[in-house]
């Protein structure tokens, strides 16, 4: 994006990091460094959609394009020839197919919770990165959504999966936890746009009435549905925006404990388990910090946003990678108690053979990136270095989706019947269904950065000191004093 | 008849008068000050929602939850309804011998269309109560006013507003510290 690593950067690096560590008075850092004014947030924000398009982005954009032209070939190919060009068979009839639709839906999850969870529990510093990790969210869930699509084959009858009277007279099942995804996974595409969109109306006002150009000031206008920032409309937004939490909370714990009911409630030993619902919402936190992460390093440095998204912002985000994949590290280990404990042939060989199996080094790529390289979270100093939080960050994104491959290939290819075991190997096809999903990911996440502003400043804007209205500048500077 | 997404219009030539801020505190005790003169037709403008405002102006409780909670409940009793009616009348299909009302199997769903309807009642209601979309107001004809979603406070008093004088009105929010007053047109 930018390419705008320079001394200056550097500086302005060492002067937030040394801001961080000092700390401020009575426990309550200052999230946005030197507090500037309302205005300069807005140009700090509108800055980087007003600039000529840099280089930068164009390196990155036109990549991510490819990636997702070659999805289109992908998926075109699949829906000419069928799933036979994928490396499922039996047995491992879900493969790349449903990892990759669980790993983009679990990275959606860091978006919700960082928008209403953090938001209900009153954590102002969410501010900063809510906006970013919302449209990831989006992104995310538009990603996920391509595979269950795709995967039945047959995508011309896709619409099967939704109680709509047809001409055969027939509905669907619903009692299968299947159905349920489907319901579970397209509410939360629905309601995750909704509470990004309402965010957005105050920002899209503001952009509306600074822009110079008369295209930008229509679109924005259009968008922006009139706002003029009335508190007789403030009072039923921001009444709005806390129903939307409160409901958005219950709702993003639930799509994951669905999607992993999908194995949990078939019979098949590495699936069949009660700890999945919780087990898997603690991963999609995981890996949805981690890409919060990984994008926030790169658009920080290259929209110059340092003084906005603080360290202190990743260190709270390094804690939340490092309590959820401890989390997750338990998960594997119970997985294996309970293996063991149950006294069942058949669990204890699922078990066994995929920590020694063919796919062991699945496995052991899953436990170094998900439960050990996390734990340098446990310094402050790892918490609050740029270089290691990316590098961190990209290593959970790795184990992550092994995770999802672990659980689902090395528990269906070698089930009850031993002449029926296989091991599964992906074509150029999965490959390049998996990489094209990074390329719609990575393409979506461009055009964001490029038209809309990206922090959510009206919410930041209403984090300054100034902005209370009870604020009084020389009281706090005494107060700080005893 | 008034279309939807236009402004009510004031009877005279001009809106109404829009007073200018400096900061919100100054913002929070006009906005008492207005509220306890007597006017109704007038609002405040903020960048971002300021703290306590509601009250100092006076305003009733938001009947959002109320939607929320009406909407939430049409849409898991629809939701529960679909299934049990599917299930139970239209399609019943026998699957390993359970019954055909399995309603802990219709919790999931109930749920998830309970939340969807809170959601779009949540953003539709919204939406609804603040007249939104309107794209063209009286307001957007001042110049200041743009920077009401930047880093400036705005008082409006409306034309139609019983209490409103040209005059007088003008001195008063003058007195309240307004760094400007403005005589916003209407068309």
């Amino acid at each position: 994006m930018g390419g705008s690593t320079g001394p200056e950067v550097d500086e302005v690096l060492t002067d937030t990091s040394q801001a961080v560590l000092e700390n401020p008075a009575d426990r309550r850092p200052e999230l946005i460094l030197s507090s500037p004014s309302f205005g300069a947030i807005t140009d700090a924000v509108a800055e980087p959609l007003e600039r000529k398009t840099p280089l930068g982005w164009w390196l990155c954009f036109l990549p991510a394009l490819g990636l997702l032209g070659l999805l289109g070939i992908a998926v075109s190919w699949l829906f000419w020839e069928g799933i036979g060009i994928w490396g499922l068979n039996v047995p491992v009839g879900w493969a790349w197919d449903i990892t990759n639709f669980v790993f983009w839906v679990g990275i959606g999850h860091a978006g919700t919770l960082i928008s209403a969870i953090l938001f209900l529990l009153r954590q102002r510093w969410r501010t900063s990165i809510n906006r970013a990790a919302e449209a990831m969210t989006i992104f995310a869930v538009m990603c996920a959504l391509i595979f269950p699509g795709i995967h039945v084959g047959r995508v011309w009858v896709a619409y099967w999966m939704f109680p709509l009277p047809n001409q055969m007279g027939t509905w669907p099942n619903f009692r299968s936890p299947l159905l349920w995804d489907v319901f579970a996974v397209s509410v939360y595409g629905t309601v995750s746009a909704l509470f990004w969109f309402v965010g957005l109306v105050p920002d899209l006002a503001t952009m509306r009435d600074r822009t110079k150009s008369k295209i930008a000031k229509l679109a924005y206008g259009i968008l922006a549905l009139g706002w003029r920032g009335s508190n007789r409309h403030w009072q039923h937004y921001e009444a709005a925006y806390l129903l939307l939490a409160a409901l958005a909370t219950p709702l993003v714990l639930s799509v994951h404990s669905i999607v992993s009911m999908d194995f949990a409630v078939s019979q098949l030993p590495g699936w069949h388990t009660t700890i999945f619902p919780p087990y898997f919402v603690a991963g999609a936190i995981f890996s949805g910090f981690a890409m919060v992460v990984t994008l926030m390093v790169i658009c920080r440095s290259a929209f110059r946003l340092e003084k906005i998204i603080t360290l202190r912002h990743f260190d709270y985000m390094a804690k939340v990678i490092l309590l959820t994949g401890c989390m997750v590290g338990y998960a594997y280990s119970l997985e294996f108690f309970t293996a063991w404990y149950s006294g069942n042939p058949y669990e204890i060989f699922t078990f066994t053979n995929r920590a020694l199996g063919p796919y062991a080094w699945a496995y052991w790529t899953m436990v170094s990136c998900n439960v050990l390289s996390p734990q340098i979270f446990w310094f402050a100093r790892a918490r609050t270095n740029i270089k290691v939080l990316f590098g961190v960050s990209i290593l959970v994104n790795i184990g992550m989706w092994f995770e999802r491959f672990v659980i689902i290939v090395t528990s269906l290819h070698r089930g009850f019947l031993p002449s029926s075991w296989g091991y599964f190997r992906p074509t150029i096809w999965d490959v390049s269904c998996l990489l094209g999903s990074f390329g719609l990911f990575f393409t979506m996440f461009c055009l964001f950065v490029r038209f809309v502003p990206m922090v959510a400043t009206a919410e930041v804007k209403g984090v300054l000191p100034q902005a209370n209205p009870h604020h009084e500048p020389q009281a706090r500077a005494a107060a700080g004093a005893h | 008849m008034r279309l939807p997404m236009t402004a009510e219009l004031p009877a005279g030539a001009h809106y109404g008068l829009l007073a200018e801020f400096d900061t919100t505190k100054e913002l929070y005790h006009a906005c008492e000050k207005v509220r306890d003169a007597g006017y109704t037709r007038w609002d405040a403008h903020t960048p971002f929602p300021v703290h306590g405002l509601d009250r100092a102006m006076g305003l009733k409780r938001s009947p959002m939850p109320f939607i929320v909670l009406v909407m939430a409940l049409l849409g898991g009793a629809g939701g529960f309804g679909l299934q049990y009616w599917v299930h139970s009348v239209e399609y019943p299909l026998t699957i390993s011998g359970k019954p055909h009302f399995t309603w802990p199997a219709f919790v999931p769903i109930t749920f998830e269309l309970a939340v969807l309807f809170g959601a779009l009642g949540a953003v539709f209601g919204m939406f609804a109560l603040n007249q939104l979309p309107m794209h063209w107001h009286p307001l957007f004809f001042s110049e200041r006013f743009e920077r009401a979603t930047n880093d400036l406070f705005f008082i409006s008093i409306e034309s139609w507003d019983p209490k409103f004088d040209p005059v007088a009105t003008r001195r008063f929010l003058e007195g309240l510290g307004a760094r400007q007053v403005e005589l916003v047109q209407s068309s």
